[in-house]
């Protein structure tokens, strides 16, 4: 396995669906940071078989709903002398506001400029939003 | 400040308001001089983004009828200083020089949105495909008025099932009263959707039939609720052909129905109703216009806590 240094003190992204690593990677915006950062693709996993994985060796605030949204599997390891000092698993956010946009075409958020887009979970099993505008139910798949 | 109360999606009245405004709407049908100074001195906006003349006419007649005052525009092309503009802007605007609104949008959910920045009461007249709860507020205030009530009846909606809004709230709003059973009549593409099936039919284990042909089932029906079907919502001509005198309602269907049967349509009407069944006293979708200026007499009148 390709060797990344363990980092000190920091958060660990872990578990991550393969394939949305670098998602996340872009939505906390890891790409511009100034920091230390892995972002590891395809790691073998016990649980999944395969996993991407974050390592950020910093303390930023990371938005964990949105994470959650995301995906719910992922767990954010919390690193402090270089061990995990809190586990923090997922859950899905109530509301997820500005990382999806509605795909009605005839939803206001297609119209107004500064709207914010705004999804409100209505089925916590099945994991379904819809938008708070127009009812639009919002599906990864599209 | 109190909380300024809107109506954006029927779901937002309880059965309790619901009943208040029926009742109010009601009476002031019965006495509508009462109420001609209860807004006096208030001032209606009524912001058409879209043009819709008569649910606007409605609105204003509504206002008038009470003794307030109307002002707004029919459509954006019309009016240069709304152009560009946001809807947050524009509702503060306009909010500042009026009591209350009355909004119609294109654009679905743009009404809710401006719920958040209207300073005063706002109503949505219609957002698109999505809702339109003055409609079904007339609907129930017309069914009240000629039924006497909501329990024990069978309600027949018949047209294009798919993509109507009216029959979509009306079935949910019917839904909450007892023993009411439904039946769905509409050609295969033009079915209710599956949600409505799931989450309000199943849900309240009500009774419902699906159908195709209006003249199986019209000999059941208390309450026939008529919808547009158009040509180009069928997927083939066959189809089409096959059952396109099926959705007109003519005055041999109307010899099959119940005496009692009342016909209720959102209107306008293109040919689902043939004009012989207009003389016939069981056609109420004129009255059922009139209704819409009461029940939105009533709206407005309760907005405005002037009731
Ligand atoms: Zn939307």
């Amino acid at each position: 396995m390709l060797y990344i240094d363990s980092i000190r003190k920091g958060i660990v992204i872990d578990h991550i669906k393969v394939g949305c690593g670098f998602k996340i990677f872009k939505y906390l915006k890891l790409d511009k940071a100034d920091f230390t950062v892995a972002l590891i693709m395809n790691a073998p996993s016990k649980k999944y078989g395969r996993k991407d994985m974050i390592k950020i060796e910093n303390t930023i605030n990371i938005d964990l709903r949105m994470l959650g949204f995301i995906d719910p599997n992922i767990t954010v390891n919390i690193i402090e002398n270089e061990k995990i000092t809190e586990k923090i698993n997922l859950s899905l956010p109530t509301r997820v506001e500005n990382i999806i946009k509605c795909k009605n075409p005839r939803c206001i958020t297609s119209s107004e400029r500064y709207i914010m887009h705004r999804f409100i979970l209505i089925d916590e099993e099945k994991g379904i939003y819809k938008c708070e505008y127009c009812d639009h139910i919002y599906s990864w798949e599209g | 400040m109190s909380k300024v109360k809107h109506l954006i999606d029927p779901q937002d009245i309880s059965l309790d308001e619901i009943n208040e405004l029926i009742q109010l709407g009601e009476e002031i049908s019965n006495n509508p001089e009462r109420y001609n100074n209860v807004c006096n001195g208030k001032i209606l906006g009524t912001l058409f983004y879209e043009p819709s003349t008569r649910t606007r006419l409605s609105f204003e007649s509504a206002m008038i009828r009470l003794g307030g005052q109307v002002i707004g525009f029919s459509e954006i092309g019309s009016s240069s200083i709304m152009k560009g503009e946001s809807i947050p802007d524009t509702v503060r605007t306009i909010g500042s020089y009026v009591d209350i609104i009355a909004m119609r949008h294109p654009k679905e959910g743009a009404p809710k949105y401006a719920s958040y920045f209207s300073p005063v009461p706002l109503i949505n007249a219609g957002d698109g495909g999505h809702q339109h709860p003055t409609q079904t507020l007339t609907d129930l205030i017309t069914i009240h008025k000629v039924k006497g009530g909501f329990s024990n009846l069978t309600i027949g909606f018949c047209g294009d099932l798919k993509f109507g809004r009216t029959v979509h709230s009306l079935i949910k709003a019917m839904s909450r009263y007892t023993n009411i059973s439904f039946i769905l009549i509409s050609p295969n593409e033009l079915k209710v959707p599956n949600y409505i099936k799931t989450e309000i039919l199943d849900k309240n284990n009500l009774k419902y039939i699906e159908v195709e042909k209006l003249e199986d089932l019209i000999q059941e029906l208390d309450i026939l609720y008529m919808t547009r079907v158009q040509k180009e919502r069928f997927f083939n001509e066959a189809d089409y052909i096959r059952l396109k005198d099926s959705y007109i309602l003519d005055k041999s269907k109307m010899e099959l129905a119940k005496k009692d049967l009342i016909v209720l349509h959102p209107l306008p009407r293109v040919n689902e109703i043939s004009y012989e069944v207009d003389k016939d006293p069981r056609a109420c979708y004129f009255m059922q216009v009139k209704y819409g200026m009461y029940a939105r007499m009533a709206l407005i009148s309760k907005l405005l806590e002037v009731m």
